[in-house]
């Protein structure tokens, strides 16, 4: 387990030390708020209704664009060819880098989205019923974002290829978690459902992302 | 198991393959002709949709042939991965486009007959767009054999592919229900029985297994010119070898 907990603060002090992590990923969440009512219009009323969903994809597209980080530093610098040569097992690694990038990208943004509600005019009932979903529900866009990187590590150019192989498996953590933070206008039954709904998706991707992310690992560095 | 082994040799199969396609594109042709002339001019129009109701014929096995190719895919992605078996990855990649057109077709003719019916080619109705999902997944697994070289890299990582959209394919069923139902409910794999008439079930059935034997007879070819497309590779990197 030590080397486990070493590899997950390395890539929090790289995450950290680095920069250009988590500030970017907010700030092209910033980006993705101004050009919404942009495009939609400036109505508030439409703004407020369309608040959760907008909320949603911007955390769903900054968690993923920020996951090429994972792996591919590594990659270039050999650090992933030690780590494949030590006592972890890849799936163990792929599970400790994907937290990482949890803990450093998904949960600030998880934590600062709802806050950044207030630019679509978001009902101020729904801050903490979203904080809540977004929070469980970042777990798993992280977890298939690694995945993601995982695939595509060795390759020249991964990022468009990436966003095709992971967004259509965001589906059931975009559904459940609008779901689940739709608190105040369906009703506590359906939200308190859809949570444990959330929930249940998040622990299949916590348990079938590392396996899937530690063989595609494998395949590369052979 | 010995049998499954044997036709890790390309060339046996390839015995095989000659031998099994003319009677499969046989098959595949008869049921078509039966299965059309039944739906086009036997079965009776329905009361409400009137003709149009026939487009189901199409319709309806080309989304089961869609999800149907999937799991073979993703079957042979698993043997791939397991056994490390050379022709199932070769199954598995050929299987993708055949399977790509068949999800293709159901949706364009969805759409074709809910202009008529719902008034709009498009509605976000959960069985469209779980369809639409299973079709970017079919979009990505070719797009990640492509854009991996070294062949044996490309053939597991997109086994991996594969087997993670096969897990979740079940999972954004689900969700995907759960958010919006308008399509009509299944009607014909049921537990008491088939809830429409034997006129329109029987043309229905037939077309189905039209649809099974044309994505074999597919399968088989496309099968083939991708174990001649290997050997070609082998044998010019084997001539750039002797240069």
């Amino acid at each position: 387990m030590k080397p486990v907990i070493a590899i997950l603060k390395r890539d929090l002090l790289l995450a950290w030390r680095q920069g250009g992590g988590v500030g970017t990923a907010i700030g092209f969440f910033l980006t993705v708020m101004v050009l919404l009512p942009l495009g939609i219009g400036p109505d508030l009323g439409l703004l407020q209704k369309i608040a959760p969903g907008g909320l949603w994809i911007a955390l769903l597209l900054s968690v993923l664009l920020s996951a090429d980080r994972i792996y591919q530093i590594d990659y270039d610098d050999g650090s992933l060819e030690q780590m494949t040569l030590g006592p972890v097992p890849l799936e163990l690694v792929a599970g400790a880098k994907a937290m990482a990038h949890w803990l450093s990208s998904g949960l600030p943004l998880a934590i600062a989205a709802p806050f950044l509600g207030f630019l679509l005019n978001l009902d101020t009932k729904l801050i903490l019923p979203l904080l809540g979903a977004m929070v469980l529900g970042s777990i798993g866009l992280s977890l298939l974002a690694s995945l993601g990187a995982a695939v595509t590590v060795g390759l020249r150019k991964g990022g468009l290829l990436v966003s095709l192989l992971v967004l259509p498996l965001y589906v059931p953590v975009l559904i459940f978690g609008i779901s689940a933070s739709a608190a105040g206008q369906a009703g506590p039954d359906i939200s308190g459902s859809s949570f444990i709904i959330l929930l249940a998706v998040t622990l299949v991707i916590v348990v079938v992302t590392p396996i899937a992310s530690g063989a595609a690992l494998r395949t590369f560095m052979r | 198991m010995a049998r499954f082994e044997k036709f890790a040799n390309p060339t046996q199969f390839l015995r095989l393959q000659g031998f099994l396609q003319p009677w499969v594109t046989a098959i595949t042709i008869i049921l078509f002709v039966v299965g059309l002339y039944l739906s086009l001019f036997v079965a009776p129009a329905d009361y409400q949709q009137k003709e149009t109701v026939r487009i189901m014929f199409v319709h309806v096995p080309a989304a089961w042939a869609g999800l149907m190719v999937y799991t073979v895919m993703a079957l042979s992605s698993a043997v791939a991965i397991i056994f490390r078996h050379p022709l199932a990855d070769v199954a598995a990649k050929s299987a993708a486009p055949i399977g790509l057109a068949f999800t293709f077709l159901s949706l364009v003719t969805g759409a074709l007959w809910g202009k008529p019916m719902w008034g709009t080619y498009w509605v976000w109705d959960a069985r469209l767009t779980s369809m639409f999902v299973l079709f970017l997944l079919y979009l990505g697994y070719m797009a990640i054999w492509q854009a991996i070289e070294d062949p044996h890299r490309a053939a597991r990582i997109s086994s991996i592919v594969a087997l993670v959209g096969f897990i979740n394919v079940p999972i954004i069923k689900f969700s995907v229900d759960w958010w919006n139902t308008l399509h009509q409910p299944a009607s014909v794999f049921k537990m008491n029985g088939p809830a429409i008439s034997p006129s329109i079930l029987i043309p229905l059935l037939v077309m189905g297994a039209a649809y099974s034997f044309l994505f074999l007879a597919l399968h088989l070819l496309a099968l083939k010119t991708e174990v001649n497309a290997r050997k070609l590779r082998q044998m010019q990197l084997a001539e750039a070898g002797k240069v």
